[in-house]
């Protein structure tokens, strides 16, 4: 057998990365696996914490929302715009601050095993992608309730849930590796979360914003990817600003660039630091 | 010829190490209070630089650390704490970068650095077993064929669905060496985990390495134990100060070691070259030392050849009667042995003033192997009343080196405070009725 050589060097790990990544690539599913168990362990009603969380805050929103404020519903139940909205920005949300602290948290692994550390904030975004899942079936179940069936717009859900996906990949690459060297970012994360959830238009449509401030609205990337799951999934009738999602998109591929651009030149410090 | 399995060429790594006493990880509220302090001082007095001290350092870790490793070998790796043994497994890893130099490496590597590591308390055995398999980098079809012989190796069959967070420390340990002790790397890093377990575990543990070194492994062994060293590694490296200070034979570069730790300045002689301050009075010491069977100065005993201990004191008095003696101590603080000189000529006769050199001979294959120290004393017994002129607790302390002329067996200590080569003898009698 040919055995392959490994060069150390300083600055040199990038040779054999993407090798690695390969060769680690049942790691993701293992570490994922862990935290999924892990999450519900000893708990009563295990994974209907999963169900019961968006649940509930879908029932506060279309009350706060739909019943009080009488926001518009682009046509659709007002459960089903909240949840349409809900759904992307709970995969967002969870994998942002899951990943923040799975490399600290991941220590006693960072310290003493090498593999890729890619793997540690990609398997929290993974778990995140599990509860977004769940909560897909039962947007299923919603819109079977309401009688509600989306149009042919609902074959670009896989593309935009990739969307979702690079931006929490991106950010969350970005924050793990900055947490390792400033501890401050596990203070700022939930801030950043809670304050995420109401500039992003989760419990009501954009089209309450008004129509000049759009294009800045859209800065927040998670605008373009609500916005697009609610235009397929809700139909036509749902908001849609064109420049506002290309504005979105290259934030997007901007962030999760540049966060394994700064996650792989910080990596190689983080057994020191961490 | 065996391949080079690892080349470490002017292998250094440098750590800043920050006086300050706080976190090791930076806050960022730091860095911009550091900053605005900085601008206030510049601003408020200007001329203060002399606060502004440096607080950091550099600190090399290793340095210039070089060596060839060829397929198959088996090294040991010893030195003090802090010596940097585990930052070059830590390299050798690539868990840390190094600041200079290249390792070229062939071959898979698994290293062991922790038992456990990866383990999640609140998962159960099985669960933790293909969790650590993955991350010490064993694929699932791997984990799974080796599935059954772990949880063999580890003895914890009845409890595979218990999380790990109610197994006794015991059990902890035996699974997640087991998980790693199937690991089938070309080669393995290993350090210190044989600390941990109880006796019957560490000899498997052992047992499994040996097992490893005779399939053709490479292995990378760092560890205080001395025994396992000597026993599993032929080969050797002492590391001090972040440099490999000794690369030979395992027996020579621990018995170098040992008796360094030891704090021998000149091996196998302590001396007291002014008489002011030399023990005693009327009759004062002026050396130990470990002389061979003719009488020659020494720096080394070893079990399977005699020796003796050379006492060296002057007599300021003529027509005292004392007799010398030798308390022989182990490194466990027992005593092994008391002589005294009385079947030496000048026992019972007094002295004149002068020099004397007293050799206690030891014969061979008495003492196990392991530290030893003496305490000398002379006590006067003529005229009357009697007195001790000196004692002097660990006048000498000397390493007794391992030879195998009594068989030994790797895993197992001879224990005790001698180690005679006894005679043995059988009988046999061809019945089978009593």
């Amino acid at each position: 057998m040919e055995q392959r050589e490994i060069i150390i060097e300083a600055g040199r790990t990038e040779r054999q990365y993407w090798k690695d990544l390969w060769a680690y690539r049942e790691l993701f599913y293992f570490l994922a696996w862990r935290d999924i168990l892990v999450q519900y362990k000893q708990t009563v009603i295990g994974v209907l914490w999963a169900v019961l969380r968006p649940l509930l805050t879908m029932v506060v929103f279309t009350v706060l929302f739909g019943k009080l404020a009488k926001f518009p519903s682009d046509g659709a139940p007002y459960p089903i715009l909240v949840f349409s909205g809900l759904l992307p920005w709970q995969f967002f949300a969870g994998a942002f601050s899951g990943a923040s602290n799975s490399l600290v948290g991941n220590r006693n692994l960072i310290s003493k095993v090498y593999f890729p550390r890619l793997a540690i904030p990609t398997s929290s975004v993974i778990v995140s992608f599990v509860d977004f899942l769940i909560s897909g079936v039962i947007l299923v179940g919603l819109m079977a309730w309401y009688d509600f069936w989306p149009t042919w717009r609902v074959v670009v859900l896989p593309l935009l849930v990739l969307v979702a996906f690079a931006a929490a990949m991106g950010a969350g690459l970005w924050i793990s590796a900055l947490n390792v060297k400033y501890r401050d970012f596990r203070y700022v994360i939930p801030f950043l979360v809670q304050f995420g959830l109401y500039v992003s238009p989760v419990g009501f449509s954009t089209k309450i914003v008004p129509e000049r401030w759009q294009a800045l609205y859209a800065l927040n990337p998670m605008v373009g990817v609500i916005d697009g799951f609610r235009w397929a999934i809700l139909g036509k009738d749902a908001a849609f600003y064109l420049p506002g999602l290309a504005i979105s998109l290259s934030l997007v591929a901007l962030v999760l660039a540049s966060g394994i651009l700064y996650f792989r030149k910080t990596e190689r410090t983080f057994a020191d630091v961490i | 010829m065996p391949n080079l399995q690892i080349r470490v060429e002017n292998l250094g790594k440098k750590f800043t190490i920050t006086h300050k006493p706080h976190d090791p990880y930076t806050a960022l509220r730091d860095v911009l209070t550091d900053m605005a302090k900085a601008l206030c001082q510049r601003f408020a007095s200007p001329s203060h630089h002399s606060r502004a001290e440096p607080c950091t350092e550099e600190f090399w870790a290793l340095r210039n650390v070089s060596f060839e490793i060829k397929q198959g070998e088996v090294v040991g790796i010893i030195g003090p704490n802090g010596a940097g043994k585990s930052t070059l497994l830590k390299i050798l890893s690539r868990i840390t970068e190094p600041t200079t130099g290249t390792v070229r490496l062939k071959g898979r590597v698994a290293s062991l650095l922790e038992v456990g590591t990866g383990f999640h308390p609140e998962l159960t055995g099985r669960e933790n077993i293909f969790l650590n398999g993955a991350i010490l980098g064993m694929t699932r079809d791997e984990i799974k064929s080796k599935f059954d012989e772990i949880v063999a190796f580890a003895e914890t069959e009845k409890f595979l669905d218990t999380p790990v967070k109610r197994y006794s420390s015991g059990m902890y340990v035996r699974l997640a060496f087991a998980v790693a002790a199937h690991l089938e790397p070309e080669l393995l890093l290993i350090d210190e985990v044989l600390a941990v377990g109880d006796a019957s575990f560490q000899k498997k543990c052992l047992g499994k390495m040996g097992q490893a070194s005779s399939e053709g492994r490479t292995v990378l062994f760092v560890s205080h134990n001395m025994k396992a060293v000597r026993n599993l590694c032929p080969r050797a490296l002492l590391i001090k100060n972040g440099s490999v200070v000794m690369d030979d034979d395992s027996d020579v570069v621990v018995s170098a070691y040992l008796r360094e730790n030891l704090g021998i300045s000149s091996p196998g002689e302590s001396r007291w070259d002014k008489l002011e301050s030399a023990p005693g009075d009327v009759v004062k010491l002026k050396a130990v030392r470990l002389v061979s069977r003719n009488g020659a100065p020494i720096s080394r005993v070893r079990t399977n050849e005699p020796f003796g201990i050379q006492i060296e004191f002057m007599t300021l008095i003529e027509g005292e009667k004392f007799n010398v003696g030798v308390y022989l101590f182990n490194g466990n603080d027992i005593q092994v042995l008391t002589s005294i000189d009385n079947h030496d000529k000048w026992h019972d006769e007094p002295r004149p003033a002068g020099l004397f050199k007293t050799n206690c001979y030891f014969p061979s294959n008495l003492l196990a192997p392991g530290t030893h120290n003496v305490t000398v004393q002379i006590k006067r017994i003529m005229p009357k009343p009697t007195r001790i002129f000196f004692r002097v607790p660990q006048a000498l302390t000397f390493y007794v080196d391992e030879t195998n002329t009594v068989q030994t067996n790797i895993y197992n200590d001879f224990l005790g405070v001698v180690r005679p080569l006894l005679e043995w003898e059988t009988q046999f009698s061809q019945t089978t009725s009593i």
